[in-house]
């Protein structure tokens, strides 16, 4: 009886120390519990906006690839963007006017990658950071992204009606997203061979010469083209100006006779 | 040209002028020279204030002009180099550049306008006729010549002192051999150079954006990067040209998507290295589709497979893409196993 007595004694001791002392494992619970409750409203948007093309749980179908693994990040760039849900199949889904809220695109992001680990969406801090350097990152744009997407982001044609699109009015948090990502044909860019602070230079780059804003000391980018439109523009508008001085100073003098 | 009706529809002229002489003519032969058609007078020629007018638009162009130079002048001052102001249409542009283009143009243009307008309005319209002269010399003249030339091969002794004549053209021969010579600069041929890269067996493959060596898990499927050999460094003097030969991309496949065992052999678990260079004319090509694994070429759109061995899908290429064959080392990191076993870019006269 004696012993009984001690054993309960010891339990409702430890239990009582157990309590006083781990109060975090009971935060962590509701934490993980707002989390668990985001995935599971994602999981009502997916199966209404999602299923029909990458299947009931992502594992994708002919329509459209598997979302395991593709992360947050992706979730957040494909329909932060309008891309994601796509209207209808071609050689590429373009930019719509995006139909969920960013609370809700949260949720989506939430559920994908609870189902296989993958790119988090990024922080302020690494899309927009105060040090960023726009001359590093005009270098590194050059070398990686021109080639498709022109030297300033103006955007160019790929093969079978694809493209790469204009740049201009992409926010920070998207551009960043496609180079972690690669969206569509678009090849990525992993931290692993191009880091934040790279990303974050180039799209300083990107605001320094593609916004409305952006100074142009020459006047007319023409498209930002090159040569091509400049030649066009010179030898049309050029040479149709001086051809029009020619037939002025070769034409006949008005003269004075009676009509 | 018919006489009929004509001759009572010539112009009519104000002051009274010139004559139907033309006309009488062309009855006579049709196809004799009509002459010139008679003058016809400018408002200015006839009215004193139509030509005041005139005057003052010409010396008007003119004053523009010289306010137009000021006016340059005096924004070469203001402005500094770096002032950006927004002018529609033309966007956001230096203030400075514009400036000053907008009052050269206006200056030079100004002084041509004035020029033109004082020429065609003011200056005499008169027409003139001018008969050609004889193209020849007179036959005195010529006899004069000759006897010119004829005394003058006498007087040298061009044809008594051989000795000198022949040194003379010898000179003349040999001199334009310099001319030659300099050709040579053109040269020489590239001789190898074209066979071989900066690429060698055991040189890491350095990311052009970190500068630190690859290794096989920072590359991703579906990712593309940029290498250059290990040892070649921007502030070398020939960067330039071993990096136009050198550059590779880097893609990694899942080794089941590789069609060409050849290829998937050269690889490292699916990571291959192909040159950058077109196999077309060279230019730099790596516009990479990471879901059709196609590189498009911008300049002829060649298109290549990377997911066969780099095979010309579509375009004037000749030869797919050369692949680099890697390994990892002892480091972990990605390696080349050899130099390209194809010269890279263009296929050149002697490629094999």
């Amino acid at each position: 009886m004696a012993a009984l007595v001690v054993l309960l004694f010891a339990l409702a001791a430890t239990g009582g120390l157990y309590a006083a002392l781990a109060p975090a494992p009971k935060a962590q619970a509701q934490d993980s519990g707002q989390q668990s409750l985001a995935i599971e409203q994602g999981k009502k948007l997916y199966d209404v906006g999602c299923a029909s093309c990458h299947n009931s749980n992502g594992q994708g179908s002919d329509d459209g690839p598997s979302l395991v693994g593709v992360g947050s990040a992706a979730v957040d760039f494909q329909v932060g963007t309008g891309r994601m849900p796509a209207q209808q199949p071609g050689p590429q889904v373009e930019k719509k006017k995006v139909i969920y809220t960013q609370a809700q695109i949260d949720q989506l992001a939430a559920y994908i990658a609870s189902l296989g680990p993958g790119p988090a969406a990024p922080t302020k801090d690494q899309y927009s950071p105060a040090d960023a350097d726009v001359a590093k990152g005009g270098e590194l744009f050059r070398t990686n992204c021109s080639q498709c997407h022109n030297f300033v982001g103006k955007g160019g044609a790929l093969t079978h009606g694809k493209f790469a699109p204009s740049l201009k009015g992409s926010s920070s948090k998207h551009i960043y997203e496609a180079m972690q990502t690669g969206p569509q044909n678009m090849p990525s860019f992993p931290d692993s061979t191009m880091p934040s602070k790279d990303k974050a230079d180039i799209i300083a780059y990107l605001h320094a010469v593609d916004t409305a804003q952006s100074p142009n000391p020459g006047g007319f980018t023409l498209g930002s083209l090159g040569p091509v439109s400049e030649g066009l523009f010179a030898w049309v508008f050029g040479l149709g100006t001086l051809l029009g001085l020619a037939v002025w100073l070769a034409a006949r003098n008005t003269k004075a006779k009676k009509s | 040209m018919t006489e009929i009706g004509s001759h009572n529809d010539v112009p009519e002229n104000l002051p009274e002028h010139g004559s139907d002489h033309g006309h009488e003519a062309a009855r006579k032969d049709p196809f004799a020279n009509p002459g010139l058609p008679p003058h016809e007078f400018r408002r200015q020629d006839i009215d004193p204030k139509a030509a005041r007018h005139s005057e003052r638009v010409v010396t008007g162009l003119f004053v523009l002009s010289m306010l137009a130079t000021i006016g340059f002048i005096a924004c070469f001052v203001i402005f500094p180099v770096d002032k950006i102001v927004y002018i529609f249409p033309f966007g956001h542009v230096s203030a400075l550049n514009f400036s000053l283009g907008l009052t050269l143009g206006v200056a030079l243009f100004a002084i041509g306008a004035g020029a033109v307008h004082w020429a065609r309005t003011l200056m005499s319209d008169e027409e003139i006729t001018d008969e050609r002269h004889r193209a020849d010399a007179d036959d005195q003249l010529r006899e004069n010549v000759r006897q010119q030339w004829i005394t003058g091969a006498k007087e040298s002794g061009f044809g008594r002192r051989k000795m000198i004549r022949n040194s003379m053209l010898g000179a003349l021969t040999l001199v334009p051999l310099a001319g030659v010579v300099l050709l040579r600069d053109l040269g020489p041929l590239p001789e190898k150079k074209l066979d071989h890269t900066a690429w060698a067996k055991g040189k890491k493959l350095i990311n052009s954006n970190t500068s630190q060596p690859l290794r096989p898990e920072d590359v991703q499927v579906g990712s593309l990067t940029f290498a250059q050999p290990q040892g070649l460094e921007e502030t070398q003097d020939d960067f330039q040209e071993q990096i136009a030969k050198a550059a590779l991309m880097i893609v990694r496949l899942k080794p089941g998507d590789i069609k060409d065992k050849r290829e998937r052999d050269w690889g490292h678990e699916g990571i291959v290295a192909f040159s950058k260079i077109c196999t077309h004319v060279g230019c730099p090509i790596s516009l990479y589709e990471q879901q059709t694994h196609h590189v498009l070429c911008p300049c002829h759109q060649s298109t290549f497979d990377l997911s066969d061995g780099a095979r010309v899908l579509f375009g004037p290429a000749g030869h797919p893409l050369p692949q680099l064959r890697i390994s990892v080392d002892g480091d972990g990191d990605l390696v080349a196993l050899g130099d390209f076993e194809e010269p890279v870019g263009p296929a050149f006269w002697e490629r094999s």
